[in-house]
């Protein structure tokens, strides 16, 4: 396990930093506490917090191996155990030996933070006063004497207490108004120097005025001035400073409210920045040019204020593979990298469980047992890595591991088998495209369901998860050597970079983590390049075909667009597929602060959300994946709504469907989903043979049966008998094919659906215009049951060897 | 409900078409002139557009198109921005009227001529000195809409 090194406080290490702050804080909470209990002798529950922080000190040293500490915190806890129980009353003696134990502690606090260990003090006599307080021995010590035989600790903590019962209204006071904003140190409490960062302000805003009338340069000297000071002081600060007074607990929501905040800032710089465009005052120029410096300085620092190292979501991995790898009989070692990378908390939040998901996938399915490995040739224990980096903007997360792999046949033939695609679809396919099909909804490899696989997420789930937050998921995996699985997530959510585009007069938004690239194609080429295949758009970029959606026609706003222009084209990601969006005009590139959508339009699927632009106005931020779900770019989607739909045996009205077009008989034509159509096939007339009474062919080392669409309606067939060849739509349903022989195939047609109901025929679930001509939608499914019917009984059919 | 009726005293008035309507005035968070407004293509035939209102980005919804009135023509709509659960929402409206200071004496029921679709909005008619002031029911016209 990496972990980070160069942290805040230099030599000492992370842990006892933490140990540190939050001794400190608890300290603080002790005088108050012990004071408290003095004017209130009955006060379990201050008692009782008392020694829950004397406890969580002696704990944590004893863990960290300060034992001087320890010592002193444990006799102190025996004391108040004491005082817990009931067995010894408080007097202001105990009250004055807890104080000193409280100072003692707190004095080797300091030791520690300086020198990393407790100092050469000696506390055996406060050690032992406590013991006899503890025993009953030295019941009523007199006041002034326990303090002096312990050192005083006003020379070394640096900011030694005053009486206690001074402090107590004034401590107390604040902390009870401050209750969940605040758990500060009361050094935070004491005002600051005031004088310092008075003057230094002072003499800035003074130069700005002088230096205002003068032209640009030296008010960038003065934002030169400015700025540095802050980032070096606050560098130099965290050395010099304590530990605890470098740190300050924040409420998130305060946190969050500032993220908003400097979002509006952001907006207004913008605003204010356009307006300055068309401005000649050199010094309103200037000053603007500041502002804009500032507002992106203050961004990136209370964007660093939620930031969260991702080590923060890591911690609980190591038990997690741990108890998985011994529940699945695995040796798994899990290694870090970069986990001092940070992310906004709401990323952190929300990768928290995919990342789950992945490593205990990558624990179960990926990496085998103890006896495989061996037998692969590979180290006994399999490791697993995980990964962080920071990569322009955009925060990597690797899972790798070293297992056995995902093996393309096995998810080609899962796919297959789960009708997710269809074998033609799957040839087409590269590997790295079958790979990551695991992501595909509905899609499992586990082929022993283990109470890890199962649990309800999916990795469809994890995908969906992590581009919800603006992210990607890729997947690469050797057969053998293993598997990656990487993701990149933007760094925040609340301000991203953003294409701003035109259509219809409006103008868009278009995240720029979906954006791939622009394409402009000049008249002529635009004629050329752009083509239709069954009337969807397409263009021809590089060889090859791109899908275009017309961000007009989407929208259904019409494009002030001459025929004649360029045509500009924004090549989006979505999913694993590519399209271009056409739109009117590529404004600007802009940061854009993301803001939700009321609930009257939050439904609209297109749309991520609003924000203000530069001039004021709102623009609507397109959601990529939405538009290319809508305008059916991405065919999964799409294939599974059609099988769902012909599993319905419904289709919904008013809904985009992909038809296949059909002839029967001279002039009747039908059309089937496309999604219930496994091939188009040609056979020669003399292949057509008889099993029974039953016309069938050879088809893929299986037979056939061949059912005639036409007799099947009722409607004569066109094609002659002598024919040399049929055509044959192959359908395949319940683990069979069937072929349905029809006359002619006409088309491919996308259309919006709105069916009438004109027949009775069961097999025909409406009718509908298609190019012109009504065409009645068959239900193959259907066709298919009521002509085996004829046949034999299904059950039969099925033992005939069909699929198997 | 009468008795949430008789709790308001003061409404927001404002006209829509020839009708003269109310909004109880704490619902009410302020009234603005016509504001640039980005259109939503796709979305509900209601929604008129999104506005800017001091950084924040409210829906305006077309009041008319709500009660089922006909278009407003040639001129420019103005906002009332009423508070939902759901944030800001602004409703346009024809022209803004007065405040107006009502008796609970002076309720009634909405007459039954209404037409029902439009009588469904209303939750009563207050009668003022020379005409008669609706109470629109912000709760049927605007927020339920809203989850359909």
């Amino acid at each position: 396990m990496s972990s980070n090194s160069g942290d805040t406080s230099g030599q000492i290490p992370e842990e006892v930093a933490e140990f540190l702050v939050e001794s400190y804080e608890n300290l603080d909470r002790l005088d108050q506490d012990l004071v408290i209990l003095e004017s209130d002798l009955h006060n379990k529950e201050t008692l009782s917090s008392i020694f829950r922080t004397i406890h969580t000190i002696k704990g944590t040293c004893g863990f960290l191996g300060f034992e001087k500490l320890e010592k002193v915190a444990h006799v102190g806890e025996n004391l108040l155990s004491k005082l817990r129980d009931g067995v010894i009353m408080i007097n202001p003696g105990i009250t004055s030996a807890l104080l000193s134990t409280v100072d003692a502690v707190r004095e080797m606090l300091s030791f520690i933070e300086q020198e990393n260990y407790e100092g050469n003090g000696d506390y055996s006599a406060l050690i032992e006063l406590l013991a006899s307080m503890t025993n009953g021995t030295l019941p009523q010590p007199s006041q002034g004497s326990n303090p002096a035989t312990v050192p005083s600790s006003a020379p070394t903590s640096q900011d030694p207490i005053s009486p206690p019962e001074e402090v107590q209204p004034e401590i107390h006071e604040p902390i009870k108004v401050g209750e969940s904003s605040f758990v500060f140190n009361k050094k935070v409490s004491k005002p600051a120097p005031p004088q310092e960062p008075v003057s230094i302000a002072a003499s800035t805003s003074e130069q700005v005025t002088v230096d205002e009338p003068l032209a640009v340069s030296p008010i960038s000297d003065v934002s030169k001035d400015a700025t540095p000071p802050n980032r070096g002081d606050v560098d130099k600060d965290k050395v010099v400073t304590s530990v605890s007074d470098a740190n300050i607990r924040v409420d998130v929501g305060l946190l969050d409210k500032l993220m908003n905040l400097v979002g509006e800032l952001v907006l207004a710089r913008n605003q204010i920045l356009q307006y300055t465009s068309s401005q000649t005052d050199s010094s309103f120029v200037a000053a603007s040019q500041r502002l804009n410096l500032i507002t992106s300085e203050l961004q990136e620092g209370v964007m660093k204020t939620r930031m969260q190292p991702i080590g923060n979501v890591w911690s609980k991995f190591p038990r997690v593979v741990r108890d998985l790898a011994l529940s699945v009989g695995k040796n798994v070692a899990i290694e870090f990298e970069g986990r001092e990378t940070e992310l906004d908390r709401t990323i952190i939040e929300s990768i928290k469980d995919p990342l789950t998901h992945l490593v205990r996938n990558s624990v179960d399915h990926g990496i085998e047992t103890p006896e495989g490995r061996i037998a692969a040739g590979k180290a006994r224990d399999g490791r697993l890595i995980l990964r962080a980096y920071h990569e322009g903007g955009h925060v990597n997360i690797e899972i790798a591991d070293d297992g056995a792999g995902i093996n393309p046949d096995r998810i080609r033939a899962n796919a297959l088998k789960k009708g997710l695609f269809r074998a033609d679809q799957l040839d087409k396919m590269s590997e790295r495209e079958i790979t990551n099909l695991i992501f595909a909804p509905g899609f499992s490899t586990a082929e022993k369901i283990t109470n890890v696989s199962g649990r309800g997420v999916g990795m469809d789930v994890v995908k969906t998860n992590i581009e919800k937050i603006g992210g990607t998921i890729d997947i690469q995996s050797t057969p053998g050597e293993g598997t990656t699985i990487k993701i990149k997530i933007p760094l925040t959510l609340a301000i991203i970079p953003a294409l701003v585009v035109a259509a219809g007069g409006q103008r868009y938004a278009i995240p720029q983590v979906s954006l791939v690239e622009l394409v402009r194609l000049e008249r002529d080429q635009a004629k050329v390049d752009i083509d239709s295949v069954y009337g969807a758009p397409v263009c021809r970029l590089r060889g090859n075909l791109l899908p275009l959606v017309y961000l007009c026609d989407l929208m259904h706003t019409s494009t002030k667009k001459i025929e004649d222009e360029a045509v500009n084209v924004v090549v989006l990601q979505a999913d694993e597929r590519q399209f271009g969006l056409v739109v009117d005009n590529v404004v600007d590139t802009e940061e854009i602060v993301v803001k939700p959508l009321g609930k009257q339009v939050k439904n609209v699927d297109v749309y991520a959300g609003a924000t203000i632009m530069g001039d004021g106005r709102v623009a609507l931020i397109l959601d990529v994946m939405g538009i290319a779900q809508r305008s059916s770019v991405i065919s999964e989607v799409r294939d599974r709504k059609l099988s769902e739909l012909s599993a319905s045996s419904t289709l919904e009205v008013g809904e985009r469907q992909t038809l296949l077009l059909l002839g029967v008989g001279d002039s009747y034509r039908v059309a089937v989903p496309l999604s219930s159509v496994d091939r188009l096939e040609e056979f020669p007339s003399d292949a057509l043979e008889w099993a029974g009474d039953n016309q069938v062919v050879q088809y893929r080392d299986a037979i056939m049966p061949l059912i005639w669409l036409s007799s099947t309606l009722g409607v004569p067939s066109a094609t002659e008998v002598d024919s040399a060849s049929i055509q044959v739509v192959v359908h395949s349903g319940h683990g069979r094919r069937v072929g349905v022989v029809v006359d002619r195939i006409l088309d491919i047609v996308a259309v919006n659906m709105n069916l009438e109901k004109c027949s009775i025929k069961s097999q025909v679930i409406g009718s509908t215009v298609i190019n012109d001509r009504v065409t009645d939608i068959v239900n193959v499914d259907e066709i298919v049951q009521s002509a085996l019917v004829n046949f034999i009984d299904s059950s039969n059919f099925a033992l005939a060897g069909y699929g198997g | 409900m009468s008795q949430k009726i008789l709790s308001e005293k003061q409404y927001c008035t404002f006209y829509l078409d020839n009708h003269f309507l109310g909004i109880g005035v704490r619902e009410v968070q302020e009234v603005l002139k016509y504001q640039p407004m980005t259109s939503v293509p796709l979305a509900d035939d209601v929604v008129a557009g999104l506005i800017n209102l001091r950084g924040q980005i409210v829906t305006a919804l077309d009041l008319r198109k709500v009660m089922g009135l006909a278009h407003l023509d040639g001129r420019l709509p103005m906002n009332i921005v009423v508070r939902s659960d759901d944030g800001p929402l602004s409703l346009l409206v024809d022209e803004i009227g007065d405040v107006v200071e009502v008796e609970a004496d002076f309720f009634e029921d909405p007459p039954e001529t209404l037409e029902v679709s439009f009588r469904h909005l209303i939750r009563g008619v207050y009668k003022l000195e020379g005409k008669l002031m609706l109470v629109l029911d912000l709760e049927r016209a605007v927020f339920s809409l809203v989850d359909a």
